[in-house]
């Protein structure tokens, strides 16, 4: 008999984000209940979600680059990503993300899935970069427009490395299917598995991109 | 040897600092608690080793209590005015990039040298850290750079590190929470759970329903974990091996590289994948949390399509 119950879990974190709760105290909570349900006791969930988070704080070392990016943006980078931008005649948003986007595929698929990414490269780089190139193009920007290009830099960057690194061989991913399918006797090597990223990795270019473009469009139409 | 715990310190420090900057920062009316939040952070990077795991759990708790209590708030002193950065972008110019490129170069061009020269044998950096290890190098190498060529305030890094992390907030541990949710999930059984759920509804002699649900099985346990390396192994186990390897004779290769692609599709849907979704939201200062979410959900869906189709023709028809 299959016990259902600790299913709950995932049911309060739904509720919880779609009310806007806290998500820290929403997710805590989630697993403090599913925890219970699963017949642990509560000191043992304590426990279970100290070691998770302790073991995972290598998720967070990142944020490393913040002190030398903030520096830099003291003394006028964001401005400096702009001015780089006017500069260039025939630059859009769109056109801008389209070659970061197969810049990020590219290093990704090298194993350099840290050298850009949301802190490193989209807020003091990237996302000033297509701001300036839309504003050139179409004059002020309302907020919800700033709002949109923003959000679009930040899904470029996710896309290209979500769709690059797999073709690396030795990203965590592949190794975490050749020992999953291991388990059950199929024995791979990485590279067969990474080449079999290569067909997605050119849809997401040609899917994504195409929204790009379509982007530059509707940012000429909203005008 | 040079191990991530290097870098734990390092990053213990930062957090110390933008505990202490938070609490002299009188332009928040909620300093102190950013202070102990930074300080927990702090606390947890250099000594999460010997606090054991109820210690942690307490120290999780206290974070979660001071987030949930909105007892995190944020400085109004800006750093220099924007007049004053377009004067100093005239100044510097486009030399301003290349401390920001110090760190993905570093990073980069120290990899290569590392991994494919003697230097590997020497030992010198944890080979399973290297890229990160050298990422912390060029961290320090362009803060050398920034202070001997801008010659800012001695504490000025300190206080524009806290200006930026204070706008994301609680965000940072939110994928660290996720993480240990997913611990707690995998040790309550959910995996098995769903596995047999799914398994219950497998239908029978549709090689293209089979794949299907495969897909889709990945990207729903994918939004609900968050990532695509919990789900995969749940959903090889209940339907990828048993049905469409054994059963349908499709291609192992495929099977497991396009699966896990699929769950990719999942992860750019869910605010669960905090770290990708949730925190940029807070970084690049959006009104709207779910603002990044919402950009990537036209791209998921038509990629998750063209991964069914590679799925089924590349898995059984080549």
């Amino acid at each position: 008999m299959i016990d259902y119950w600790p299913l709950l879990g995932i049911a309060l974190v739904v509720v919880g984000f779609a009310l806007r709760f806290n998500p820290l105290l929403v997710v805590f909570v989630s697993a403090i209940v599913t925890g219970l349900l699963g017949g642990m006791d509560f000191l043992k969930v304590l426990g279970a979600v100290g070691k998770g988070f302790n073991d995972n704080r290598n998720v967070t070392l990142i944020y490393i680059v913040l002190p030398v990016i903030g520096l830099l943006e003291r003394y006028g980078l964001q401005q400096q990503a702009k001015a780089l931008i006017l500069q260039m005649r025939r630059a859009t948003a769109g056109r801008l993300l389209i070659v970061y986007l197969g810049f990020r595929q590219i290093f990704a698929a090298l194993g350099l899935t840290t050298v850009a990414g949301h802190a490193q490269t989209v807020r003091p780089l990237v996302a000033p970069m297509a701001l300036a190139a839309a504003e050139k193009e179409h004059g002020r920007l309302d907020e919800e427009t700033v709002e949109r290009v923003k959000a679009m830099s930040a899904a470029t960057d996710n896309v290209g490395l979500f769709f690059g690194e797999d073709i690396f061989l030795a990203v965590s991913s592949i190794l975490l299917i050749q020992g999953a399918l291991a388990g059950f006797g199929i024995q791979l090597t990485p590279f067969q598995l990474s080449v079999w990223a290569i067909p997605t990795a050119i849809c997401a270019f040609l899917i994504h991109g195409t929204r790009l473009l379509l982007f530059d469009r509707r940012l000429r139409r909203s005008k | 040897m040079i191990t991530v715990h290097l870098l734990y310190v390092l990053a213990g420090a930062m957090f110390a600092a933008y505990a202490i900057c938070s609490a002299r920062d009188r332009t928040n009316r909620k300093r102190f608690g950013n202070a102990a939040f930074w300080g927990l952070l702090a606390i947890s990077f250099w000594f999460g080793n010997l606090l054991g795991d109820s210690g942690n759990g307490v120290l999780v708790l206290a974070l979660v209590g001071i987030a949930g209590a909105h007892l995190l708030g944020r400085g109004s002193k800006e750093s220099t005015s924007a007049e004053e950065r377009e004067h100093f972008s005239e100044r510097f110019g486009n030399r301003l990039f290349l401390p920001a490129l110090v760190i993905p170069m570093t990073a980069f061009a120290g990899t290569l040298l590392f991994s494919y020269t003697p230097l590997r044998a020497t030992g010198l950096i944890d080979t399973k850290a290297v890229t990160l290890v050298l990422l912390g190098a060029g961290v320090i190498l362009a803060l050398i750079v920034c202070y001997a060529w801008l010659k800012p305030p001695l504490a000025a890094s300190v206080v524009e590190g806290t200006r930026l992390v204070d706008s994301i907030g609680w965000a940072i541990v939110l994928p660290q929470m996720l993480a240990s949710l997913g611990a707690v999930f995998a040790a309550a059984g959910l995996g098995t759970t769903i596995g047999a759920l799914v398994g219950e509804i497998i239908p029978q002699g549709s090689v293209f329903l089979a794949v299907l649900l495969y897909v889709l099985g990945m990207v729903v346990f994918t939004m609900i974990m968050g990532n695509a390396f919990a789900a995969f192994p749940v959903m090889a186990a209940a339907i990828g091996v048993p049905i469409l390897i054994h059963g349908d004779g499709g291609k192992a290769a495929v099977i497991g590289a396009v699966g896990m692609l699929s769950g990719f599709c999942g992860t750019l849907m869910t605010p669960m994948a905090a770290n990708f979704n949730i925190v940029p939201a807070a970084l690049l200062e959006l009104k709207n949390q779910y603002a990044v979410i919402r950009m990537q959900i036209a791209t998921a869906i038509p990629l998750l399509i063209a991964n069914i189709i590679i799925l089924y023709v590349a898995g059984f028809h080549l």
